[in-house]
């Protein structure tokens, strides 16, 4: 059985692991650096993206995450794990200066969409499933693509919000919300950790 | 394809309190203790005129802050904030609504403005949260649209005690409730005061169908970790972090023990050196009308 790692330190931790359990992996949480060595894949979940940052340099996870991005290892960020994705960050109502993994050649202005009472639900088309998947948006980031190295994978009408560079996959939405693990799967086959279902 | 967008859903409301989950929770008074909690990792503050600790010193009738005081912290941190209105004050809470706050907390920390009824939160697009002591409460809430619960534990003391007693009762039921045959189900509904189909949820599914946090009394990294080992998703402190020595280095390490609640070793190293701690009352020579938590129903 193949291992995935879901970055484990805050936030929607128990929802990807309840997916990726259902599709027969087995779900190691990531809190420290040494257990990285063991899996084939790697989910940052949803959570506070400030927060998430401020616990991987506190545990040392961050250096490592990075060169393993960089390495071409499989990693799938939601939402604020998009944002730890991301080159470039800016905020829709404050001036921010924050740090990331900058792996992927993407801008993610967070909460771009407003506050929490502007958080909204909506279908999307998604490249590569054939009917729509129900997007939840929390306080969610868009995902601008800075260089050609960035596909376009889903968009609302105010821009891109699932985008894939080589190995890695940025969501503004939370998949791990809904009970639908199509996408997880998607990313999973692609990076060659699933074989296509028939 | 026609896109629809629906906004102020409840998996839109119940999912940032999943999102929240693992983290801790603020109280701040100034856009300073806001910026402060901010980069000592907390995931969302609340924006308050007086922490629990001098609402109790001082006294009088608590109610709604300012809504200039909340703006000014809206305006420093880009992490959600959270405000609290009077338990059954419906106008606060459109208030807070109409100022785009992004959780409201329906309050026994500040004076009931209504003896017999709770805000009515599927009305509101803005998520809510609300305190229990018991599981018959919580699910009394969430039957109101309660989107996120917390215990009550016993805001301003700095003592865990109460917050431990509401966390075993609530987790408690719950695991009592999982093993129980279905056709006693109708009658715990009826004993707890709960509705029906949530007691059913929760004998399903082993879980209330909402993020359930620490809060009331939480002052130390290993009171945020006990709470955690208990069973809950994350953890509010309140006066413990500025009324106490070094509000930044306790701050971290209240974070940082929640990441690592289970890891002793870490516990230890967080734990050292903070200064200290809000002094804290002890609860036992505290008089019924001063109890926070026996507000709300």
């Amino acid at each position: 059985m193949q291992s995935v790692g879901v970055l484990a330190l805050q936030g929607g931790v128990a929802e990807h692991a309840t997916i990726l359990r259902k599709l027969n992996f087995n779900v190691i949480e990531i809190r420290t650096p040494d257990v990285l060595d063991y899996i084939s894949a790697l989910f940052l979940p949803g959570g506070e993206s400030t927060t998430l940052l401020f616990l991987m340099n506190r545990w040392g996870l961050t250096e490592q995450i990075q060169r393993m991005g960089e390495n071409g290892f499989p990693i799938f960020g939601t939402c604020a794990g998009a944002v730890l994705l991301s080159s470039s960050i800016s905020e829709m109502e404050h001036e921010i200066r924050q740090e990331s993994l900058h792996l992927a050649d993407v801008k993610a202005i967070r909460n771009y969409f407003g506050r929490q009472t502007r958080s909204f639900i909506e279908d999307l088309s998604i490249q590569g499933l054939e009917d729509t998947f129900r997007g939840v948006f929390i306080r969610a980031p868009l995902l601008q693509p800075l260089s050609e190295r960035v596909d376009v994978l889903s968009s609302v009408d105010d821009g891109p919000v699932l985008v894939r560079q080589d190995n890695l996959w940025l969501s503004s939405f939370h998949p791990e919300l809904t009970s639908d693990d199509r996408l997880h799967r998607l990313f999973l086959e692609r990076s060659g950790l699933l074989s296509r279902e028939e | 394809m026609k896109k629809t967008r629906t906004e102020g859903t409840w998996e839109a409301k119940a999912g940032l309190a999943r999102m929240l989950k693992g983290g801790v929770i603020m109280d701040v008074v100034t856009p300073e203790q806001a910026e402060l909690a901010q980069n000592s990792g907390a995931v969302a503050v609340m924006a308050l005129e007086r922490v629990p600790a001098d609402i109790r010193a001082q006294g009088g009738v608590a109610r709604m802050s300012d809504p200039d005081m909340i703006k000014s912290i809206q305006q420093i941190v880009n992490i959600p904030v959270m405000a609290k209105c009077r338990i059954g004050h419906f106008v606060e809470a459109q208030i807070l609504e109409a100022m785009n706050i992004d959780y409201i907390d329906e309050s026994e920390v500040l004076t009931p403005a209504d003896e017999k009824n709770h805000v009515y939160k599927f009305d509101f697009k803005v998520p809510f949260i609300c305190g229990a002591t018991n599981l018959g409460e919580a699910l009394r809430r969430i039957g109101e649209g309660a989107a996120m619960i917390r215990t009550k534990g016993e805001a301003g003391t700095g003592n865990v005690v109460e917050a431990v007693r509401h966390a075993r009762s609530v987790l408690g039921s719950i695991r009592k409730l999982k093993v129980t045959p279905p056709e006693e189900l109708m009658t715990i509904a009826k004993e707890m005061g709960a509705p029906y189909d949530l007691v059913k949820y929760v004998h399903e599914n082993g879980c209330l169908p909402v993020v359930n946090f620490a809060a009331g009394g939480v002052a130390t990294p290993a009171d945020a970790a006990l709470m955690m080992q208990l069973g809950m998703d994350g953890v509010f402190v309140g006066s413990g972090i500025f009324k106490s020595g070094n509000p930044e280095k306790r701050a971290r390490a209240i974070v940082e023990a929640v990441s690592r609640f289970n890891d002793p070793e870490i516990l230890a190293e967080v734990s050292r050196n903070l200064g200290e701690a809000m002094v804290g009352i002890n609860i036992s020579t505290l008089p019924d009308e001063e109890r926070m938590a026996d507000r709300g129903w």
